[in-house]
């Protein structure tokens, strides 16, 4: 870089962050790929045993990392909605659309593995506690602002809609966090907290480096899928015609 | 290594795979989805080449 000092503000114009955006998809999805293998790798055969639970605790390595992502995303998200309305920005709304399938896919992805671990767990696939129903709603309101943003045809009309519904429904994140602690649950406690650290160093490892893998994953999908929503948008657009696939 | 008691997951074979297996399809998934959409792209940009009056409009613009 000669340029010292770099105008981020250049890149809050699609124009300049299309073609910035594609550079950078392999950056973060090679890394995403790497870290995925080591995971698993340490996971299944560094990681001891579970004296408690055997073998099946192993679902933990996957299914912490896809609930924090649907956790994290979901406020990036609200994040992004939120500034795209306030300050009339574009891209920023554009992010908050493509990130939304992302976080619906993790949060599925922690129900049901949730739902594969309870069940030789606590012995039943589902139950309606706090933990597990807030992040019921977590998906319920990915959903629904997915589905409010493709039911109104004016996007940027569509954008403050969505926004509205995303930043009312962060409510929900610190209730899905807490409610392990606030109400009586079957969920186990915080596996990480600050006082104390439940595990062998191997499984923590595994675990950290799926989560690795799922942020960097994420971020390669999420700036893959704004892409198109900005080719989507800006069809219009006279630089849109140069610009490359 | 004795690999079929691997994959028998202490009995908990199910569950442990059926949760990695999800994990996997959905967000292999989710990328190949994101590939045909690149190639549906490339399909419709191909044939419409830049006419030399859209050119002249794009130049006018940018002196406006």
């Amino acid at each position: 870089m000669s340029n010292r000092r770099i105008n981020w503000y250049k890149y809050a114009a699609p124009a300049n962050f299309y073609p910035l955006a594609g550079k950078m998809i392999p950056l973060f999805g090679v890394p995403a790929a790497i870290l995925f293998i080591l995971g698993m790798y340490v996971g299944f055969f560094v990681a001891p045993t579970d004296f408690q639970q055997g073998e099946s605790y192993r679902i933990l390595f996957i299914h912490v990392p896809a609930a924090w992502m649907g956790m994290f995303l979901y406020v990036l998200m609200a994040i992004y909605a939120g500034i795209g309305w306030a300050f009339n920005a574009r891209l920023a709304s554009m992010m908050a659309q493509a990130i939304a399938p992302t976080g619906a896919i993790f949060t599925f992805l922690a129900l049901v593995t949730g739902s594969l671990w309870g069940r030789p767990a606590w012995g039943v696939w589902w139950v309606w506690d706090a933990r597990l129903t807030s992040t019921l709603i977590l998906m319920f309101l990915y959903i629904g602002f997915i589905s409010l943003q493709s039911s109104i045809d004016d996007v940027r009309r569509a954008d403050r809609a969505g926004a509205v519904l995303a930043l009312v429904g962060v409510i929900n994140v610190p209730i899905i966090y807490f409610s392990v602690q606030w109400w009586n649950s079957l969920h186990q406690g915080a596996t990480i907290s600050k006082n104390s650290f439940k595990m062998a160093p191997s499984m923590a490892a595994a675990m950290f480096l799926l989560l690795g893998a799922c942020w960097l994953y994420s971020i390669a999908v999420v700036l893959a899928r704004v892409r198109y929503i900005i080719r989507e948008r800006e069809q219009e657009a006279p630089w849109m015609a140069e610009a490359a696939v | 290594m004795d690999w079929s008691k691997f994959f028998k997951m202490g009995g908990y074979a199910l569950y442990v795979w059926g949760s990695y297996g999800v994990t996997f399809v959905l967000l292999a998934g989710e990328v190949l989805m994101l590939l045909k959409r690149k190639r549906n792209l490339a399909k419709r940009a191909a044939p419409q080449p830049i006419s030399s009056e859209s050119r002249l409009n794009t130049s006018l613009q940018g002196v406006q």
